[in-house]
């Protein structure tokens, strides 16, 4: 064992907890989700804690560490100094079950109301024909392992239990980007329900997102700024206005 | 505690591809279904899966065909595979991938527009259909975003999304319920509180993956607990071949947090080479007889290959996975391996840093971030990890109905016969979607036929009191520690190379650490008490274990994700035998089963000398049966 590390590990439920002070050993190369580990397997066994793949490939471990949202298994212990004392607490954005473990269900919530992909009328299996620079707009936005770091770390909602209702996140504006983008799908009118429906507006670009994603997707310049701008085009643009309205009856809603 | 009940015509177990293909062709068959999954929805092990899903659609080369890709499968498996599994799996799997596009999949292109395809070992032409190297996130998500869209049309129909088509996420299921020697339904626990949740419905479908956690070194996630293998041994299936697990030749050997996680094999397909402490590439040495003439055996015509595939033979770091990892394995041992035990695999020296950036993303993020290393400047440390178990539940190829257990059904990784004793790469993620079709349309089937079957208050309450047991109980063993001694066991005595003693010796332990594990007490409360989870967790693996060393001490050859010390060559006669395993309540029994003979169209797939290398003279002179 390379050193011993000073945690302060939030245990606790909906109803009430605190932060625990635990010594644990820790070897060269490993991460924080090594190090709580041996903490459940050594002296907390009930400690609760949600992990998968440990290769940030599924998003499961999403924590706070010192304050910052994370991967616990994409976060090595040589980031931080030998007398620091790392503090881990769960999302702050979702309420607590219990200790580590968060209810992320508002996520799986504004996933249903995202419409899916719709496919042009007609079209057969393995018919489509994609050229690669026009499916790689969207395979960025495919890459989300839906970690919700950023949903957790979003301003508009970290401290606001009420915007939930009305805002779906970074996270599903990504996925209407992708959809938007998406050289098959024939829905129309994405980027207005972003504004109207899935509350872009609340957005105001601070680039938090962007910044806690460990998949490095550029959530605010390829996703939410793109689609801000063009909805402002239609929004304030006569011309486009009056075309908008007038194509209205042929479109999908 | 008041029980959470449900009724449902079908009951889905593991949420990664089998299980969604599985409840949506169910659903789509205007069968109400529930998915169960102990990990949020969407977290399941497919989304590991990088390389990409093996589909002949000849995109890149047109000489490729589903009777291509069979003879593949069957060779990558050394004629081991049920052939009617690999028959279906080549024919259906080009239209699987065609199927995911229309939901949104959008997968790498050709200049022509169509989904690109790559090499990968065992592949005579490029096959793969690919996403970069994240192929399983894209199958995974488009699944689940599958899912949302059946949901949202039933929310326009019925009013609620949820009425025909639900996701149960983060609960375990403990027992397949039985009434009147049939299915009747699953049931379980809900892993954030701890409250028991009954399913009953006619038919399960079990979907649950892998078993990797069982060992030591391994590129599984925590769910690989082999619980679905665990079930149906419980409930009267049976489990085929269970000694072949294969153990991917590069997983990273360094840092230890990392230790296991996969480094994909597109690496190689894509051009990386493996080399010794000493510099060499050593492959080349390790070429069994039965490659010698798809293989190159100098690296001149190896690297030629990038560039002509119709005229050069394939380089050897191409060869089937089992071979790979048993090369390695043979390198490190003969000390010529790394300071941390592996060799070295480099595509540095081939590919520009943007071309490797692009090809291989998440490989250069998962070297960089976790271990520090830049793939495009330097080589990676790898070596063998526990991957994939080719054994499971001894299944129907065509309906994926569990051998022995009306209304049970199984298809994914959980599922044995498709892949023979070593599978392909590339094949798990096209055999996640037709087998899981299939197992959706087996299950439609049978509730047609079948109706429902109630289960009793006493089959309920016999449940109940398993959950219940390892509270009752104080001060006995810790589950974290018997699953560390399990593990030590397998890594030792049951891994890539194993003896009929070792295996003996295993035997012994495991017998002894389940004898133990039935005084697992657990500290804290049901609720996300993962200590409490570990303890159902354990007795599935335990219960792999032991079939997994009772049918390897059996079998006395080697052969694919199965070699012997003692028994070093491929046996013709073993060639003919399944090893079935299955539960009597105390311990695994295995016996001896013939397998299906290939069918002479099959057969006459094959140039006869080929099959001369696996076959025993008398099955070549039947040529197969009519």
């Amino acid at each position: 064992m390379a050193r011993t590390l000073k945690l302060r590990i939030w245990r606790g439920d909906d109803k009430t907890g605190a932060l625990q002070d635990v010594t644990v050993e820790a070897n060269h190369g490993e991460v924080v989700l090594d190090i709580i580990h041996r903490v459940q397997a050594t002296q907390m066994g009930d400690l609760a804690v949600r992990w998968n793949c440990k290769a940030g490939k599924c998003g499961s471990c999403s924590m706070e560490i010192n304050g910052k949202p994370r991967l616990a298994c994409m976060t090595q212990i040589s980031a931080y100094g030998e007398e620091e004392t790392i503090t881990i607490t769960p999302l702050r954005a979702f309420p607590v079950i219990k200790d580590l473990v968060t209810d992320v269900s508002y996520n799986y919530k504004k996933a249903m109301e995202i419409p899916a992909m719709e496919m042009p009328a007609g079209m057969k299996p393995g018919e489509p024909r994609m050229q690669q620079v026009d499916v790689e707009r969207s395979q960025e936005f495919r890459k989300c392992i839906e970690c919700f770091l950023c949903q957790n770390t979003c301003h508009v909602i970290r401290d606001h239990e009420e915007n939930k209702k009305s805002f779906a996140g970074p996270r599903f504006f990504i996925r209407i980007a992708e959809l938007d983008m998406h050289p098959l799908d024939i829905l129309r009118n994405r980027k207005k329900t972003a504004q109207e429906e899935h509350g872009l507006g609340f957005c105001n670009i601070t680039k938090c997102c962007t910044e806690v994603c460990p998949e490095h997707i550029k959530i605010t310049d390829n996703a939410i700024i793109p689609m801000k701008e063009r909805v402002a085009d239609e929004k304030y643009d006569p011309v486009r206005w009056l075309g908008s309205k007038i194509r209205r009856r042929e479109e999908v809603l | 505690m008041t029980l959470e009940k449900y009724k449902y015509d079908v009951v889905v177990i593991g949420a990664g591809g089998a299980g969604l293909r599985a409840a949506v062709e169910a659903r789509d068959a205007g069968l109400s279904v529930a998915i169960v999954c102990k990990s949020l929805f969407g977290k399941a092990h497919t989304v590991m899966a990088e390389g990409g899903a093996a589909a002949s659609m000849g995109n890149v080369n047109d000489n490729d065909n589903w009777m291509v890709h069979f003879r593949d499968t069957m060779r990558g498996g050394k004629f081991l595979n049920h052939y009617r599994m690999a028959e279906l799996h080549a024919k259906e799997a080009p239209d699987r991938i065609w199927e995911l596009e229309m939901w949104g999949a959008l997968f790498d292109r050709t200049k022509e527009g169509k989904i690109s395809q790559r090499n990968f070992g065992g592949h005579e032409y490029p096959r793969l259909a690919h996403v970069g190297d994240r192929t399983g996130l894209e199958l995974i998500r488009t699944m689940q975003q599958r899912i949302v869209a059946l949901q949202q049309k039933d929310q326009r129909e019925t009013g609620d999304a949820e009425k025909n088509l639900k996701v149960f996420a983060e609960v375990t299921i403990t027992e397949i319920l039985k009434e009147n020697g049939k299915v009747a339904g699953a049931y379980g626990y809900r892993r954030e509180s701890g409250e028991e949740i009954l399913f009953e419905a006619p038919a399960v479908v079990i979907a649950t993956g892998g078993v990797g956690k069982t060992f030591k070194i391994t590129s599984n996630s925590w769910e690989g607990t082999g619980d679905g293998h665990a079930l149906a041994l419980k409930a009267g299936a049976n489990l085929v071949d269970m000694e072949f697990l294969q153990f991917h030749p590069t997983g990273m050997v360094w840092p230890l947090s990392v230790k296991g996680i996969l480094v994909t094999e597109s690496v190689r397909g894509e051009g990386g080479i493996l080399t010794n402490s000493l510099g060499e590439r050593f492959m080349f040495k390790y070429i069994p007889d039965v490659f010698k003439d798809k293989y190159a055996d100098n690296p001149e015509e190896a690297d030629r290959w990038y560039l002509d595939q119709d005229n050069n033979r394939r380089p050897p770091e191409l060869l089937p996975r089992d071979e790979v990892a048993r090369a390695i394995n043979s390198e490190v041992k003969a000390g010529r391996g790394t300071e941390h035990g592996g060799v070295f695999l480099d595509v540095s020296k081939r590919l520009s840093a943007e071309v490797i950036k692009k090809r291989l993303p998440s490989m250069w993020h998962q070297f960089y971030e976790l271990a520090g290393v830049d793939i495009t400047k330097e080589a990676m440390e790898v070596g063998p990890t526990c991957h994939y178990v080719m054994g499971g539940v001894e299944v129907e190829p065509d309906t994926a109905a569990a051998v022995g257990v009306d209304g049970l059904f199984a298809a994914g990784e959980v599922a044995g016969g498709m892949h023979g004793s070593n599978r392909l790469g590339g094949n798990s993620l096209t055999d996640l979607l037709v087998f899981g079709r299939r197992a959706g349309m087996g299950a439609v089937e049978y509730v047609k036929s079948h109706g429902a079957n109630p289960a009793s208050d006493a089959t309920i309450q016999k449940a109940s009191a398993k959950i219940e047991a390892p509270f009752a109980r104080t001060g006995g063993e810790n589950a974290y520690s018997l699953h560390q001694e399990l593990q030590e066991i397998t890594h030792n005595l049951v891994g890539i190379i194993r003896t009929g003693a070792e295996l003996k010796e295993a035997i012994e332990k495991i017998a002894d650490i389940r004898k133990r594990s039935a005084n697992i007490s657990v500290t804290g409360d049901r609720k996300f008490n993962p200590g409490f989870h570990l303890a159902f967790d354990l007795d599935n693996m335990l219960l792999v274990a032991e079939s997994t060393a009772k049918s390897a001490i059996l079998r006395e050859e080697s052969r694919g994700g199965h070699t012997r010390d003692d028994f070093p060559g491929m046996n013709s006669t073993w060639r003919q035998v399944n090893h079935i395993s299955s539960f009597d309540g105390e311990k695994v029994n295995i016996k001896a089963q013939e397998l299906p003979a290939l069918p002479k169209e099959l057969f006459d797939l094959f140039d006869v000398h080929e099959l001369e290398k696996y076959m025993t003279s008398e099955e070549i002179a039947k040529g197969g049966s009519k």
